[in-house]
């Protein structure tokens, strides 16, 4: 890990941790996106494969993890927008730390109604 | 004032810094290749926030959401070069959006080469499955594969 001399380089704060959550997001989607390319590959087995794997899916535990991956999904590209800012926008670097809170904010928007939706229909079929 | 910083101030910058310091900026062959990644990651990611919203909302949100996600489905949506050529670039350019994200947590954090070569072994390995494997289901697939399907290019 990197280190000065005197502790840490991490400085904490709206920067650091958008960074961490934009890492640890990003490793989550590389990982989903290797499970997700193999099992839709069962259409190309037979009709019954796809649709038993994709009925075993229709459970509380796993539409909750639908709803964390599109949390994930959400914020990875807005900080990505976020980030985009600070490297072409003349005061993107300045205004870091507002943009992060803008970042939260279109997270709850779109979220919130994609929440609504999406649970609504895991917990009542 | 000693005369020895003036004397480095008057040679420019750089004198102090390439008599002192270890780092060195030489090239060591690749080019521009980290520019480049840098470019693609932010092209990339621009493209991907169109290609992946209306992924989902097309398969989460309209219709029966994903409780209608069936054979039936992918069939109606892969009978058409529209989603074909939609997915085939949302999965090439996400598998190497994550892939060079990757690499870059790998070089980040791994201390020792053997470690980080292995990983990277696997890297490679692991994208080349996805993207081969995705190509090739999108573009072989059949969707008339179901005879109870109801799509009009599977009519007989």
């Amino acid at each position: 890990m990197a280190q000065a001399a005197n502790g840490t380089l991490y400085r904490g704060r709206e920067g650091m941790w958008s960074w961490v959550a934009h890492r640890i997001s990003g490793v989550l989607l590389f990982l989903f996106l290797f499970a997700h390319v193999l099992d839709t590959a069962l259409v190309r087995v037979s009709p019954d494969a796809y649709n038993e794997v994709m009925e075993a899916y229709k459970n509380p535990i796993v539409g909750l993890g639908e709803a964390g991956l599109v949390a994930a999904v959400i914020f990875h590209a807005l900080n990505g927008l976020r980030i985009i800012a600070v490297d072409f926008w003349d005061k993107g670097p300045k205004y870091q730390r507002q943009l992060f809170w803008a970042v939260v904010i279109g997270f709850v928007v779109l979220f919130a109604p994609f929440a609504i939706r999406h649970l609504t229909i895991v917990f009542t079929h | 004032m000693s005369a020895t910083t003036e004397t480095n101030y008057h040679a420019g910058p750089d004198a102090v810094s390439k008599k002192k310091s270890r780092y060195r900026r030489v090239s060591k062959g690749r080019g521009n290749f980290e520019l480049w990644s840098w470019v693609f990651m932010r092209a990339s990611g621009v493209l991907l926030l169109v290609l992946v919203f209306g992924h989902l909302f097309v398969n989460l949100m309209l219709g029966e959401g994903i409780h209608g996600i069936d054979f039936a489905f992918v069939a109606g949506k892969w009978s058409s070069p529209f989603w074909q050529t939609w997915d085939m670039l949302m999965l090439w350019l996400a598998e190497l959006h994550g892939f060079n994200g990757v690499r870059t947590i790998i070089n980040d954090y791994t201390e020792k080469d053997r470690t980080r070569w292995i990983l990277k072994g696997l890297l490679v390995a692991s994208a080349l499955v996805v993207m081969v494997l995705g190509t090739l289901v999108i573009f072989t697939f059949d969707p008339c594969l179901d005879p109870s399907s109801t799509l009009s290019v599977c009519a007989r």
